[in-house]
């Protein structure tokens, strides 16, 4: 059917964190290209076990490209060949028929793999909880519209927002840096009054996380941009380097 | 079992300030000695888990997801209602209350609502302090649009991402919690086993998924957000790793399941287009705004198009039908979600279906464009547009999207009393995972208005009414017989999926279950065919049992075990969803019965017989559960045939 | 303050600080070269080098450049080697296909270091004669005595092989800035969605300005000036 494609598959394949792991060989003989990407991960696993062997892991979720759960380096390319999408929108028509496909597991030093295709993406969470949020508790706020906000400031904010936390930034940067996801979380906030409050400590302690993590010194190659699923901007990138700065300067 | 609803005394609109006047309280030095445990970390989970650390609980929170942030919530499209009425159309607490009762078709419980409409506004307040980026106008102000069920415009979205933003504020409270010290964070790790101690539940035993390894957990309550079990049906809208576990676990444990048979089936999701399909993709509600929805008028125009033979942008104005505006012209493209789902699968079983299968309809933004321009529509819907587009592989600026309904949204889960509390004392249940305010059918936008009221608004005061007799209780330590037994039941069960060692992948068992789901339990239904898929499934169960084949091991991490031993718990929730399907001989939102229907083939309820919420007691492994009755009263709603007309 | 340069973007900070300091030093030495062109003999090159070699710029001047220098060059091995160590140990086998990302951007090390090795050239030929050894003719211009810097560069760039050194150091200048001078502004934080184009045009019309004037010099000298 003109509506199938062969595929040779190189996965990488690792028991567990300190195993050192190895690319694994794999034939697909019918894949619709139709199907996503990993709805062909799902084809070959379902080959694997009727074969006796084990399944490749991979992390996914919601498969509509919002939980940022999926995280496979296909290609050359974190997300795949496809712009402006997640692992799980990318879909098998972006392949030709016989061709090799080489998947890999996000790679930084920040992001240790757990198994096969898996990566602990714990460093994220850890520098949100450093300063990513209003402090604000439960109850006892002004009503909703007590602040105006302009709606540039808001659709801006709306943008930076929109970063799903993926990590592909981190993936692609041949620093392994992750000012974007740090600038997009610092710009969501840094627009709005309501975080405009702790912008300063913001600012500072999340860059504070994120070095003592490991990540990488951003060189503004823009690659992190290219790859964003979501398209944020590394504009963010140049806003929390200003808010970054003007904090230090302010002390 | 004995279930006692606790609603408080006193006229509908001051019930819940009663209640809260009432209440115990715990004060802040006892609230130091008082561990909580949060199962879950979407809205609900999320939020209350945060929202408890704000008060100086201990809180311990699990997700199976690497990131709190994964929730499922974080898919939800279109928006949040409430009852601001910023836009000055009329709307009020009343009002909401009103409709979503009436949107439930009468099956929800009137206390439960009015207090969700009531905390609705505080939401809104709530999440814009926390910086979520709602929509707003250039005056300023934050923006509305409406949705289905109601003819106000109460949403509050954030482009087509709006549970992504309350997620991510919420997650974001709960990581400062985190930050704070007051809430343990356990991600990748999943709840086996609820701990009963002297008949109250006191902890949970959990399996953390990277090393294979079990963890007893000590809480003086458990509160489980752990959302729907629409993935029963194998193909839905929901996440990959969406579950009903911990429902079953709950339900197994004592507390009562109510409702199981109202699952909602979204009219607009991306239709079915192969086997190798893994799950559904949803088009928000809000599309309907200024979307039109059509079959062909004449069937040999929809067989020309089924061929490829026709396209749509061909076929002239007055040769569609826009059935919905034709059947319901009040509301028109605007009916609550299962009157839109059950007119589309009408018109596709008439045989004016459209697609390869036949089973899709069209959703065209021809005329909106027209009216308001292609940059307007982008703006609103850019992101859904692109989605789709990626999917499918169409233009859906040039040519009509396709949608079909699909399960989406489970209205029934575990049953609670007003204070949020199963039938388990000790054990509470927020979100999608309870059964308490949309009855037989959720409003658009209400999901993430109830996820967020129950944790921001509600469990903080009603677990304290719990907790203020538990302050002298001490912390156990997890060496007691309880959670011992409790943790060797837990492994036992999951070295019984290991030694099964047969012949089918867990998936393609799931995928059977789903297909009997789906044709016996899902948009129409009838005795016959309920009674077979009780069959059906049962011998799903036993073909589970004895062939199912898991590679690898219980150690470390394995992705099959995880997914086996969550589709042993579908099946018994397919199991029960069917009879309660069965018992339920009525008509009333999600849950459609053939026998019982007009003549226009609108949906017809049996007040007299069924005003009640089915509550399911388990009593035992292969042995039928028991249906105790709910009886719900309507004090304040009129209750009446619904008319969208 | 006290920890600012310890952080990421500090060390960033002083990466971008010292490459515009660097960037006004290429203006002014431009500016002084193409008076080579001047066909007076090399009497107005020769009275301004004379200006650059007053004791206030020597002493006063010269330590600034090369601290610019130092720190430029000093904070890019450090960084190099900490976004080496932050990219981790396994590398993809199937390499980087991200698109629309400028080479320059990911060759800045690279580049930076033949720029170096231009550098200690162009040190060796003309720094240290004019400032250490002294081992240049003189000349008197309006009575005042002072070296003649001119004959030196003429004499130098009368070499085919020193001409093709010298444009390929210029190239490799002119890549580098073609990214360095925009980076710098995004650094600071003196970028958004427009400025950042601007800045891009910017940076790469002067990286072409910079280079081309610097190669313009050499080959004219070497065909013209002989």
């Amino acid at each position: 059917m003109e509506n199938n494609i062969s595929l040779t598959l190189k996965v990488w394949r690792q028991n567990g964190p300190k195993d050192k792991g190895r690319f694994e060989t794999y034939k697909l003989e019918t894949v619709s290209v139709d199907s996503s990407f990993l709805e062909m991960m799902d084809v070959l696993n379902e080959q694997l076990i009727n074969e006796g062997k084990e399944p490749v892991a991979f992390d996914h979720d919601c498969r509509e490209g919002i939980c940022g759960m999926c995280s496979l380096y296909i290609n050359g390319r974190p997300h795949g060949p496809d712009d402006d999408v997640t692992t799980c929108q990318l879909h098998m028509r972006k392949f030709k028929d016989g061709e090799t496909i080489t998947i890999e597991p996000w790679r930084s030093a920040g992001f240790p793999v757990i198994k096969d295709l898996i990566v602990n993406r714990n460093a994220f969470d850890t520098i949100i909880a450093s300063g990513g949020y209003t402090s604000i508790s439960t109850g006892g706020v002004p009503d909703a519209n007590a602040i105006p906000i302009s709606k540039i400031d808001a659709d801006e904010a709306m943008d930076a927002a929109s970063c799903i936390g993926c990590g592909a930034c981190v993936a692609t940067c041949k620093n392994g840096s992750a000012m974007l996801f740090v600038s997009a979380k610092v710009s969501h906030l840094a627009l709005l009054p309501q975080g405009q409050v702790e912008a300063a400590r913001r600012a500072k302690n999340m860059v504070a996380k994120m070095d003592e993590l490991g990540f990488g010194n951003c060189t503004n190659t823009g690659a992190c941009e290219v790859e964003c699923p979501k398209g944020v901007s590394i504009s963010n990138i140049a806003r929390l380097n200003r808010e970054f700065l003007k904090a230090k300067l302010a002390d | 079992m004995k279930l006692d609803s606790k609603i408080p005394q006193g006229e509908m609109a001051k019930k819940w300030s009663n209640y809260k006047a009432n209440q115990k309280l715990v004060n802040p030095a006892n609230k130091r000695k008082l561990d909580i445990i949060v199962v879950g970390t979407g809205l609900a989970g999320a939020s209350a888990a945060a929202s408890f650390g704000e008060m100086g609980f201990n809180v311990k929170n699990f997700t199976i997801q690497d990131s709190p942030r994964r929730a499922h919530s974080i898919a939800a499209q279109g928006g949040i209602n409430a009852a601001k009425n910023y836009p000055n159309d009329g709307d009020s607490v009343h009002r909401l209350f009103y409709d979503t009762v009436k949107g439930g078709d009468y099956r929800a419980r009137e206390a439960n609502v009015h207090r969700l409409a009531e905390v609705s506004n505080d939401i809104i307040d709530q999440c814009v302090a926390q910086g979520v980026p709602f929509a707003r106008e250039y005056g300023g102000l934050l923006d509305n649009r409406s949705f289905g069920g109601a003819q106000v415009s109460r949403t509050f979205y954030a482009k087509g991402q709006t549970g992504q933003q309350l997620l991510i504020g919420a997650y974001q409270a709960l990581m400062r919690q985190v930050n704070a010290g007051t809430v343990d964070l356990y991600t990748r790790t999943e709840i086996v086993d609820i701990v009963m101690v002297d008949g109250k539940a006191r902890g949970v035993i959990a399996r953390d998924l990277v090393t294979g390894k079990f963890q007893r957990h000590f809480g003086h309550a458990v509160v489980l957000a752990t959302g729907g079990y629409g993935n029963a049906f194998f193909l839905s809208t929901n996440a990959m790793g969406s579950n009903g576990s911990a429902a079953i676990k709950a339900y197994q444990k004592g507390a009562a399941f109510a409702n199981p048979c109202f699952a909602q089936i979204h009219p607009t999701c991306i239709p079915v287009h192969g086997e190798f399909q893994s799950k559904l993709t949803l088009m928000s509600e809000s599309l309907r705004n200024d979307g039109r929805i059509w079959v062909p008028a004449k069937k040999e125009d929809a067989e020309a198009i089924r061929a490829g033979k026709l396209k749509p942008t061909e076929i002239a104005e007055e040769n569609r039908d826009y059935y919905l505006e034709r059947r319901y012209p009040a509301f028109g493209n605007l009916v609550p979600r299962d009157v839109a789902s059950r007119a589309a699968k009408e018109r596709c079983d008439a045989g004016f279906g459209v697609g390869t299968t036949g089973l899709a309809v069209y959703l065209d933004f021809k005329s909106s464009i027209e009216r308001l321009g292609e940059d307007a529509i982008r703006a609103r819907y850019g992101n859904l547009f692109q989605m789709y587009e990626k999917i499918v592989d169409d233009n859906p600026y040039e040519t009509p999207m396709m949608i079909y309904p699909a399960i989406h949204y489970t209205m029934g889960g575990i049953w609670v009393d007003y204070e949020l509390q199963t039938s388990v004392p000790g054990l509470f249940a927020a979100g999608e995972a309870n059964f308490s305010d949309h009855g037989a059918n959720r409003l658009g936008a209400s999901a993430l208005m109830q996820g967020l009221a129950d944790g921001y608004f509600v469990l903080p005061y009603t677990i304290q009414n719990y907790l203020a007799d538990d302050i002298s209780t001490p912390r156990m330590t997890g060496e007691e017989k309880e959670f011992v037994d409790a943790e060797n039941e837990a492994k036992a069960k999951f070295e019984k999926l290991m030694a099964i060692k047969g012949e089918r992948s867990v998936d393609s068992i799931h995928k059977e279950l789903g297909l009997v789901m789906w044709d016996f339990v899902g948009m129409a239904r009838n005795k016959e065919g309920l009674e077979q898929a009780i069959e059906k499934i049962a011998n799903i169960k036993k073909e589970f049992y004895s062939n199912v084949r898991i590679p690898g091991s219980g150690e470390g991490m394995n992705v099959e075990l995880e997914k086996a031993s969550r589709l042993a718990d579908f099946i018994d929730i397919g199991d029960l969803m069917a009879r309660d399907a069965l018992n339920r001989e009525e008509s009333c939102g999600g849950h459609f019965r053939e026998e019982y229907q007009t003549e226009e083939g609108e949906a017809m309820r049996q007040d007299d017989k069924f005003a009640y919420a089915a509550c399911w007691e388990y009593k035992g492994e292969d042995k039928a559960p028991e249906m105790h009755k709910e009886d719900l009263t309507f004090e304040v709603v009129k209750v009446a045939q619904r008319n969208y007309k | 303050m006290s920890t600012i340069f310890g952080s990421s973007i500090g060390r960033k900070l002083l990466m971008s600080l010292s490459g515009l300091f660097l960037v006004v030093f290429l203006i002014v030495h431009l500016s002084i070269n193409l008076l080579l062109l001047v066909p007076d003999g090399g009497q107005m090159f020769n009275v301004a080098a004379n200006f650059m070699a007053l004791p206030l710029i020597k002493y006063g001047m010269q330590p600034v450049l090369f601290a610019g220098f130092i720190v430029h060059i000093i904070y890019a091995a450090i960084l190099t080697a900490q976004n080496n160590k932050a990219r981790g140990s396994s590398k993809y086998a199937s390499g980087n296909n991200t698109k629309d990302v400028m080479w320059a951007s990911k060759n800045m090390f690279v580049l930076g270091l033949t720029v170096l090795a231009f550098l200690a050239v162009h040190l060796a030929d003309f720094w240290v004669p004019l400032q250490i050894t002294h081992a240049v003719d003189s000349v008197t211009i309006d009575g005042v005595e002072m070296h003649n810097t001119y004959a030196l560069v003429n004499a130098s760039l009368s070499e085919a092989w020193r001409v093709v050194l010298y444009v390929i150091g210029a190239l490799g200048l002119t890549i580098h800035l073609t990214h360095g001078f925009w980076s710098a502004f995004q650094t600071l934080g003196l970028s958004n969605n427009i400025w950042r184009c601007r800045w891009t045009v910017i940076g790469i019309a002067f990286a072409w300005i910079v280079g081309l004037g610097f190669t313009a010099i050499a080959i004219l000298q070497f065909a013209f000036y002989q």
